[in-house]
């Protein structure tokens, strides 16, 4: 189990004092200036060495993404964007952060920014987090007030200034581009992909979209050593982790725990087990709504990293493990799911738009067993040609879970449907 | 539900003089002639001071920065947050239920709002003083069920929390959002099983409700 003193979030509670005299005796805002001496490079290898994976759900290599910004100057403004608009259901870490440790991603908004030589970064917080962006904006005025930010930002010599902005209920602009169409003031409707950000982002400008989480963990890690971040967790997935555990567990919560813990022991020493004990437990979804679900069978051995759940054809997305167990009607569970999919496509691609209300439609119809078995071959057979062929991936994450339901629970289905033909056919005896 | 205009519309909009100083000063985040940029912003705060949206102050806000009425309307029917329907005068409801709140409770917590305000989402109550709906993830999944009100979170929910909660607003007080079982944020309700050593010096309330209290405008409109 990961020790207090390998946190990287000792305020994820709120304990203790979350403005800048708590951050500050904390650790943070400690020495920021002499990390900025070392230069851009030096940040953005290090970041790199830590092995740190973009914490907002795709695990893209964080120090890697960096370094996509142009190199020569071309005279155009570069942004860093922080996407703070966490939706994706399950999940409510970066929540924790933004209320009870915002200076951690303020700290490390400045040591981005200035590696890849950005002057500006805008946070795009969820419309529906109101006290967070309150809270989060007063930690920008004390920031400011203390020198940390602005001209000279922490006396570093870079000037750098933060903008918090909001957005107002739409999941899709959790997708990067549908971000920065968002934050031009249009509707959030993703964007084709070349050009990426790092050439044409926010105004046609050289822009890096990271998470909250990835972003704040880059001051701790800058300052104990890609070589302590590396160490924990097991190759290519290192580093400490936020979970947020939810559903049918004792006690749900929120921790920050090493990147590779075993899922039981996640469950059993944080959250009091599962409800009725480990052999109740149905299925678990283990990286928020978009990955397939894992039945609990596959649960005693489950690794929580990118590369174990990957093998599993799941996903640790973003950590978000939402515990289901025998008492739920798993067709259903995954049915809102697909209804949430339909609510949230904005309509630009026809195969997400129509693919995810028909989905929503016949997963209605499998809940109650009023289907025919061949249904759900055609199912699976839709929800593969809504994937991959939209331009970003909410069609995708309309996709999986059903798959990964039909893929772990088909007898579920069948029997579902097969109990209600028996029911009509005794009523008409 | 239709993303219309309401079909009453009052004859006009104006900021308050204090949210129009609020709104320039928000105008000013944006780099010279993107000022677009803070569409959504200014049209959450004129329906912070109406609490509802109407198209004048759609109109309104697209006038202030010079972009196309259209493009504004566009923003405003796209963003669910926008309530372009009166919502009710004290409180609008907002339950959360996607998967996790799903499978905590929060069809019983619905059943509470259409017993006690309205047999539909969006509907008024016979009063006018509230409405609700059923609203997508509000990610605040490991204190299942919630609801929104307002600005804040009430988490934690039971059906009789949920129904003395709405008693509450009904009777003019504003019951303290956050937690309704007794956690202070998203610790194990049995207490913490990392970080303890700050826990026996932590304030009354977390950050969040904390600020609620200290400001007493969750329902309330915004006036600047």
């Amino acid at each position: 189990m990961l020790q207090d003193s390998d946190r990287i979030f000792t305020n994820l509670y709120g304990f203790d004092d979350g403005g800048l005299a708590g951050a500050r005796r904390r650790g943070h805002w400690d020495g920021t200036a002499g990390l900025i001496a070392k230069g851009p490079e030096w940040i953005v290898e290090e970041i790199k060495q830590s092995g740190l994976r973009g914490r907002g759900g795709a695990g893209f290599p964080t120090g890697l993404k960096w370094s996509f910004m142009p190199k020569s100057d071309d005279g155009r403004p570069r942004y860093l964007v922080v996407n703070a608009d966490e939706s994706e259901p399950g999940t409510c870490k970066d929540r924790e952060i933004m209320r009870h440790e915002p200076h951690t991603l303020l700290e490390g908004c400045l040591l981005a920014g200035f590696a890849m030589r950005a002057q500006s970064a805008y946070i795009y917080i969820r419309g529906e987090y109101v006290r967070e962006r309150e809270l989060l904006q007063a930690a920008i005025d004390e920031a400011y007030d203390a020198g940390l930010l602005g001209h000279n930002a922490a006396g570093s010599g870079w000037n750098f200034e933060i903008f918090l902005h909001h957005g107002a209920g739409a999941y899709i602009c959790g997708e990067e581009t549908a971000l920065l169409e968002s934050l031009e003031g249009k509707k959030g409707m993703p964007r084709m992909k070349p050009p990426f950000p790092a050439v044409a982002g926010l105004y046609g400008c050289p822009t890096t979209v990271n998470n909250v989480e990835s972003i704040a963990v880059a001051p701790t890690i800058l300052r104990r050593g890609a070589q302590w971040f590396a160490g924990i967790g097991r190759p290519r997935n290192s580093g400490t982790k936020i979970f947020a555990v939810s559903g049918h567990v004792n006690n749900p919560c929120v921790v920050e725990e090493a990147m590779s813990i075993p899922l039981r022991e996640l469950i059993d020493r944080h959250c009091g087990g599962v409800r009725g004990g480990w052999d109740n437990l149905k299925a678990v979804i283990p990286g928020g709504s978009s990955v397939p679900c894992l039945p609990g069978g596959l649960c005693d051995e489950a690794l929580m990293d990118f590369d174990w759940l990957a093998g599993q054809k799941s996903g640790l997305g973003t950590a978000a493990v939402i515990v289901m167990d025998k008492s739920t009607d798993i067709v259903r569970a995954i049915w809102r799911l697909s209804k949430f999919y339909k609510h949230e496509s904005c309509g630009q691609c026809t195969p997400c738009r129509e693919g995810a209300g028909w989905m929503m439609r016949v997963m209605q119809r499998l809940v109650t067993g009023e289907a025919e078995l061949e249904e759900i071959d055609l199912l699976y057979e839709v929800s593969k040609q809504v994937e991959g062929h939209t331009i970003c991936a909410l069609g995708d994450a309309a996709a999986w879970p059903i798959q990964g339901l039909i893929r772990h629970f088909r007898d579920d289905i069948e029997a579902r449907i097969r109990n209600r033909k028996a029911d009509l056919k005794a009523a008409a005896e | 539900m239709r993303r219309r205009f309401h079909e009453i519309q009052p004859g006009s909009f104006a900021f308050t003089a204090g949210n129009l100083a609020w709104a320039q000063r928000q105008m000013g985040k944006y780099p010279e002639g993107r000022q677009a940029s803070a569409v959504i912003p200014l049209l959450m705060r004129a329906q912070e001071q109406e609490g509802w949206l109407s198209r004048p102050a759609v109109e309104y806000v697209a006038d202030m920065l010079s972009i196309p009425h259209i493009r504004a309307y566009e923003v405003a029917t796209f963003y669910y947050m926008f309530q372009l329907h009166p919502v009710g005068s004290v409180a609008h409801l907002q339950i959360c239920g996607t998967t996790t709140c799903m499978i905590c409770g929060a069809e019983e917590l619905i059943e509470i709002c259409r017993r006690k305000i309205a047999p539909h989402p969006h509907m008024l109550s016979a009063d006018g003083k509230f409405s609700w709906e059923e609203v997508e993830c509000l990610g605040a999944c490991c204190n299942a069920p919630m609801a929104q009100i307002g600005k804040d979170y009430y988490e934690d929910l039971t059906p009789d929390s949920l129904a003395g909660i709405i008693d509450g607003f009904a009777g003019g007080t504003v019951p303290r959002p956050g937690s309704q079982n007794g956690r202070f944020s998203c610790e194990p309700a049995s207490g913490a099983t990392t970080l303890r050593e700050s826990e026996s010096g932590r304030p009354a309330d977390n950050a969040a409700v904390a600020l609620a209290l200290l400001q007493g405008d969750t329902v309330a409109r915004i006036e600047g």
